[in-house]
């Protein structure tokens, strides 16, 4: 069971049951939908990005908890970062989840995020964690786009 | 009589533990474990019998040859065909469907023509129907589905008509558990003089099939659900109708004579199995055969549905669980959802209590857009399941609500 409540900690299932930034964002400047196509999970994540910092952002969907409660965590962190920062949280958050090493200090950036770390031990649910992120690489790379996890 | 602690031992995966719990599986219509008969089939074939079939006159060919086509036989008389000519073997129910999508419907069907299916199909009884549909400019027609998990058959008047070509339906359904009235179905569509395929994928390992007294005219099954291998399967069809269908692959076996002006077809059912076949596959599934034939369907059947009556009592005990599907007549199949819960969560923490349930769409979109639920949790039993199992699913659920609280 201490696996269980690693991945399920209280900040998660606070997020799941009430997840924050949980609307339509209008206006928006970017805008991609997620859909994780083996468990059905599917989100839209809208950006208003102004002079290349996140001004909001905000998302709607249907998924499990590890993906509602992402996605909730991702927006909230995300508020008045840079895009630049927002990149490398990108990887930071892709190495924590998939328990690819990584140092101290990315650790530390990543905040909040980090109790994402209970993933690892969950290979089928990585894609549960990521599919906001690669939303949110989608919406900032190619607007309107539907990501997939792989 | 099944005595299940007798049949447990012929499993050997079932006593293995996971994360330092007994194993509970319950993921028998994804598919199911194999007895040691059907791997000592197997290995009998590897240590005194292996060969390529059909193509030496050497003994071990000849031997292999004897094995494979009696397997042939042996799937013959399960299902009740009138003969081993309409028995094709096949990688699984999936390639059955398409080899019968591409060789009987789609040189026959033209633009305005229509296929009938089920909203409850699984995707591999609908894809390879869509997309003839699409390549002929045919209509794809769906039998829809009804609150209770039922077809609803008075709508089967104002869908059967004279442009239906084929009828494809699911026997039993895979995410629902309901076991659909085929023989109405059949005999509404013969009257029209319009053959009818059932996909026998979740219905072949928990009840007595009889192809002839279904008059079915197409019936496909996989092997890996009926405690076979993966990848054998069968695709039967009534020798007349096979007759008359265009080859599938090109290769050898499937030929009579080859020259380069052209080639003369082999008979029924050769010609729809170009290559060297998947021998040690046909004979595990006649191992397995053998072994649920000793058992007996009808006992099979009993216990499972006494152990499903149970499963369904103690489930619908728990508060804030909803069942999928309420068909009359179901088979040992049992979806749900739990209120305020993600199936994909509820997987994860049963799978840690040892318990190996499905949780997704299971193949069946449409049935997941016809309740409005992403998803569900499936319990798929089995004749080697326990009560004492059932009660194990029971704590493991009730974990689940505990921790996502
Ligand atoms: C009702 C039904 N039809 C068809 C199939 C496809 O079987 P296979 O993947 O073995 O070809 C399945 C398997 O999941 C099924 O449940």
């Amino acid at each position: 069971m201490s696996e269980l409540r690693e991945l399920y900690q209280e900040v998660i299932l606070d997020h799941n049951k009430r997840p924050r930034n949980f609307k339509e964002l209008d206006p928006h400047s970017h805008h991609a939908s997620g859909h994780n196509p083996l468990c059905g999970d599917k989100l839209e994540l809208y950006l208003l990005v102004e002079n290349d910092i996140i001004k909001d952002i905000s998302f709607i969907g249907s998924g499990c908890a590890i993906s509602t409660s992402s996605a909730s965590l991702m927006t909230e962190f995300l508020k008045g970062k840079s895009l630049s920062t927002t990149k490398a949280l990108f990887e930071h958050f892709h190495d924590l989840v998939t328990g690819t090493e990584i140092s101290a200090d990315q650790l530390e950036e990543l905040g909040k995020l980090a109790i994402f770390a209970g993933v690892q031990e969950f290979p089928a649910r990585v894609k549960c964690a990521s599919l906001s992120w690669h939303t949110l690489m989608n919406a900032l790379e190619a607007p309107e786009e539907t990501a997939q996890t792989e | 009589m099944i005595d299940v602690n007798k049949i447990r031992e012929d499993f050997p995966i079932l006593s293995t533990e996971v994360y330092g719990k007994r194993l509970v599986y319950v993921d028998n219509a994804a598919t199911t474990q194999k007895p040691k008969q059907v791997m000592d089939a197997i290995q009998d074939l590897y240590s005194t019998s292996y060969s390529n079939v059909h193509r030496g006159v050497h003994f071990l060919s000849q031997k292999s040859t004897s094995l494979f086509e009696g397997a042939r036989d042996r799937i013959a008389s399960f299902i009740n065909a009138s003969s081993s000519k309409g028995i094709v073997f096949v990688k699984g129910a999936t390639e059955a469907v398409n080899l019968v999508a591409s060789s009987y419907l789609e040189p026959i069907l033209s633009q305005g023509d229509a296929i009938l299916i089920s909203e409850m199909e699984h995707h591999s009884n609908l894809v390879p129907w869509q997309m003839v549909a699409e390549k002929k400019g045919a209509e794809l027609r769906i039998i829809p589905l009804k609150e209770n998990g039922d077809l609803d058959y008075d709508a089967l008047p104002n869908l059967l008509d004279d442009s239906v070509k084929l009828v494809a339906l699911t026997h039993m359904s895979n995410s629902l558990g309901t076991i659909n009235q085929v023989e109405k179905v059949i005999s509404s569509a013969h009257k029209l003089n319009i053959p009818v395929l059932l996909d026998g994928a979740q219905s072949i390992a928990h009840m007595a099939i009889d192809v002839q007294a279904l008059d079915c005219d197409f019936f496909v099954f996989s092997g890996h659900k009926i405690y076979a291998p993966t990848g054998i399967g069968v695709l039967y069809a009534k020798s007349k109708i096979l007759q008359g269908m265009q080859p599938y692959q090109g290769g050898g076996d499937m030929i009579l004579n080859v020259s380069f002006e052209g080639t003369e077809y082999n008979d029924i059912p050769y010609r729809f199995e170009a290559g060297t076949p998947n021998v040690e596959g046909a004979v595990g599934l006649a191992a397995a055969i053998d072994y649920v034939s000793d058992l007996g369907l009808e006992n099979i059947d009993q216990y499972e549905r006494e152990l499903t009556a149970y499963a369904y009592e103690k489930l619908t005990a728990i508060d804030g669980l909803r069942i999928i599907g309420d068909a009359p007549n179901r088979g040992s199949i049992i979806s749900f959802v739990l209120e305020g819960i993600h199936p994909h969560d509820v997987g994860t923490i049963m799978d840690m209590e040892g318990v190996a349930v499905r949780t997704g769409h299971h193949c069946t979109q449409p049935v997941m857009d016809c309740y409005h639920i992403p998803a569900t949790t499936r319990i798929s039993l089995s004749f080697y399941n326990t009560a004492e199992e059932i009660d194990i699913i029971i704590a493991a659920i009730k974990k689940v609500k505990e921790l996502m609280g």
